[in-house]
């Protein structure tokens, strides 16, 4: 029900009332310095980003731009070498890669361009996989994993490998996954670099509907700038640092309406 | 989450079949060869134990010499008995009945061939005959026992019966000892194993022909002690030592001659056996520890091709001791693995050289196949799979996520 309710104010109210909404993630004078032998590259020289509850951002920019070591901070992959990452007030930038790890786990839903599914497990145990580190019991496992492939429409497909499967449906089946712990934030790395137009747009529509109906905040990771339109914010990053921040078009569209 | 786990392991596994056959292989090889030897060599030791405790351990051998296994070492040595010694010994407190022997290797003739073999000469009167009807070595398949009053008689062994010559004795048989002819009266039954296998080549004779065939007044090859009910044998022993010493006039470490217990005898047995076992394992063991290096290489291979892998399970939430679990599970099954089919493999082997002796009718070498060493095995099996999965699972464990998930 309450559900329902934020989604109501979300398409209502749009980006307004959204801003009233707590900080999920963060990033204050963030750096993060590189050692090439004997030359120190910085690839974030204090970026600063702050990302609100059911926002959809996008980062975008150039290869070198930081923008992948910025995905990797936020997704708790690594930790800075200067500066604070903040996770719901919570800092991070501190943690052992143990603890980090069970963050990831349950707070941070990975979408990754490559799908990064496991080979030899079936798309119903992929998806289980998340939950099985975060030690669910086995029989609540399979009943969500049923739940979210069936949501991607994908539960007549759960039995099959990932060779199996087309691009369009491993990266399905990689939303499903990401959903797996019911993480606030969903961050998607290039979620539709390695698919074709058709196949994007639909991945896009699902990723765009996590966020009006589930209310899922999402970060998107991309160089494609009709792609990340889609976002209701765009960060450009340049240098290490935010370059310029402009607003997409959602908010200002309507949610997609569910197929079938 | 222990099983699931497990199944991921699993399903690594049979995703490269050959390679985890192969490395499975290295492991099975070792095992079944630590089996095997095993399963023999403590199959023989408890067959030959149970043979001497079939013959009693309520014994005492003394003979002439160092000391030595049995009568026939004595038989080698300078140092003599006489029947003076029996006589000093034959009566300490403790001895329930006493036997002096006399051993000397002879020419047989039988027919028109000629061999040489032991001939034992024993005293008969009517008490030891009694006491040898109680004796398994004395049990007759044909003819009788010699009896108080023979002199050229002779009772032989199953094999010195059957297999010395090529043609069998019967009873009433002629032969000639160091040509003198006996009649032989009686043919014993076979005792096989290695205890027995010594009696059934014997050639038993009066002890007072013996001396005319060997033409040896009072000489004494050994004497044997059988401690009464309530003596402890070692006491009897040290009694019957001190008093052959002070008889034969040697000090202490000294001694011409030994007193062995059963116990003794049994442990020297052991001993020769364990070493010999230990040699054995120790090289198969060997071909375990190349096994176990072949596990480390597969895993440290395995790290390498699934880098990526471990990085979309570290950034799906997976601690460090998860990926390490998962890869020490999958090291653990291929040692696991290869114990069991190693184990039954060994056993096999074990069980297949049992019955290949017994064609040969040896009856000692029988395959152990007792729980601890089937337990044992597979247990080391694993250790030495997860031991050598040690290394490669905490580099897997260890990989950075981001550097994983670039690969």
């Amino acid at each position: 029900m309450a559900k329902k309710r934020q989604k109501a104010q979300g398409k209502q109210g749009g980006a307004s009332q959204k801003k009233l909404r707590p900080m999920v993630i963060r990033l204050k004078d963030v750096w993060k310095v590189y050692q090439m032998g004997e030359v120190e590259v910085p690839a974030l020289r204090g970026l600063n980003l702050e990302i609100r509850d059911g926002e959809f951002v996008a980062i975008m920019g150039p290869s070198g731009s930081g923008k992948s070591t910025a995905m990797n901070m936020i997704g708790c992959l690594d930790i800075p070498t200067r500066g604070r990452i903040e996770l719901d007030s919570q800092d991070i930038s501190q943690l052992s890669e143990s603890d980090l790890a069970q963050i990831r786990g349950r707070r941070i839903g990975f979408i990754f361009q490559q799908f990064n599914l496991i080979p030899t497990l079936t798309a119903l145990e992929n998806v289980m996989l998340p939950m099985t580190f975060q030690g669910m019991p086995a029989a609540d496992r399979k009943e969500r994993a049923i739940k979210l492939l069936d949501m991607v429409e994908l539960e007549d497909r759960m039995h099959h490998k990932p060779s199996e499967l087309s691009g369009g449906q491993q990266q399905r089946v990689a939303i499903a996954r990401a959903l797996a712990n019911d993480p606030e934030v969903i961050l998607a790395d290039e979620p539709t670099g390695n698919l074709d137009s058709k196949t994007g747009s639909i991945v896009m529509d699902f990723l765009k509907r996590l966020n009006c109906d589930e209310d899922k905040t999402i970060i998107m990771v991309t160089h494609d700038e009709d792609v990340a339109r889609n976002a209701q914010r765009i960060e450009l990053l340049r240098d290490g640092v935010v370059a310029s921040s402009s607003k997409g078009n959602m908010g200002q569209l309507p949610c997609p309406e569910k197929k079938g | 989450m222990i099983f699931d786990y497990f199944r991921i392991a699993f399903g690594n596994l049979t995703r490269r079949k050959l390679r985890s056959w192969l490395t499975v292989l290295g492991i099975f090889i070792g095992i079944m060869a630590v089996v095997g030897l095993v399963s023999l060599s403590q199959g023989m030791e408890n067959a030959l134990l149970s043979e001497f405790k079939k013959l009693g351990t309520n014994r005492i051998v003394i003979s002439p010499g160092g000391a030595g296994m049995g009568p026939v070492s004595g038989s080698f040595s300078a140092a003599k008995f006489t029947e003076e010694d029996y006589g000093a010994v034959k009566d300490i407190r403790g001895v329930d009945i006493s036997v002096s022997i006399y051993s000397k290797s002879a020419y047989i003739t039988f027919g028109k061939e000629t061999k040489q073999n032991m001939v034992w000469g024993f005293p008969f009167d009517s008490e030891l005959l009694e006491f040898y009807k109680t004796q398994s070595m004395f049990d007759i398949d044909e003819g009788r026992l010699l009896r108080p009053g023979d002199r050229y008689k002779a009772m032989v062994g199953w094999g010195a019966a059957n297999e010395l010559f090529d043609k069998k004795m019967k009873v009433g048989s002629k032969i000639y000892i160091n040509g003198i002819e006996f009649e032989v009266v009686g043919i014993h039954k076979k005792m096989g194993g290695v205890t027995g296998a010594a009696s059934d080549n014997m050639i038993r004779i009066p002890k007072e022909a013996a001396r005319d065939v060997f033409n040896e007044a009072d000489e004494v090859g050994a004497i044997f002690l059988r401690v009464d009910e309530g003596y402890e044998v070692d006491d009897v022993a040290e009694r019957a030592e001190r008093k052959l010493r002070k008889f034969r006039d040697v000090n202490e470490g000294e001694e011409d001659f030994s007193v062995q217990t059963s116990a003794q005898v049994i442990a020297a047995f052991e001993q020769v056996l364990g070493v010999v076992q230990a040699v054995l394992v120790g090289l198969a063991a060997i071909s375990l520890l190349v096994g176990g290096i072949g596990i480390m290489n597969t895993m440290y291979t395995s790290v390498v091709e699934r880098t990526r892998e471990i990085g979309i399970m570290k950034s799906v939430g997976a601690r460090n001791s998860a990926i390490m679990m998962i890869f020490l599970i999958e090291s653990g099954l291929l040692g696991a693995v290869g114990g069991t089919i190693g184990v039954a493999s060994g056993l096999g082997i074990g069980k297949l050289a049992e019955f290949v002796a017994l064609q040969y009718d040896i009856t000692s070498l029988q395959a152990y196949t007792g729980f601890p060493l089937i337990l044992g095995a597979m247990l080391f099996a694993f250790v030495v799979g997860a031991i050598a999965g040690t290394f490669p699972a905490i580099q897997a464990s260890k990989l950075h996520p981001v550097d994983a998930l670039r690969k």
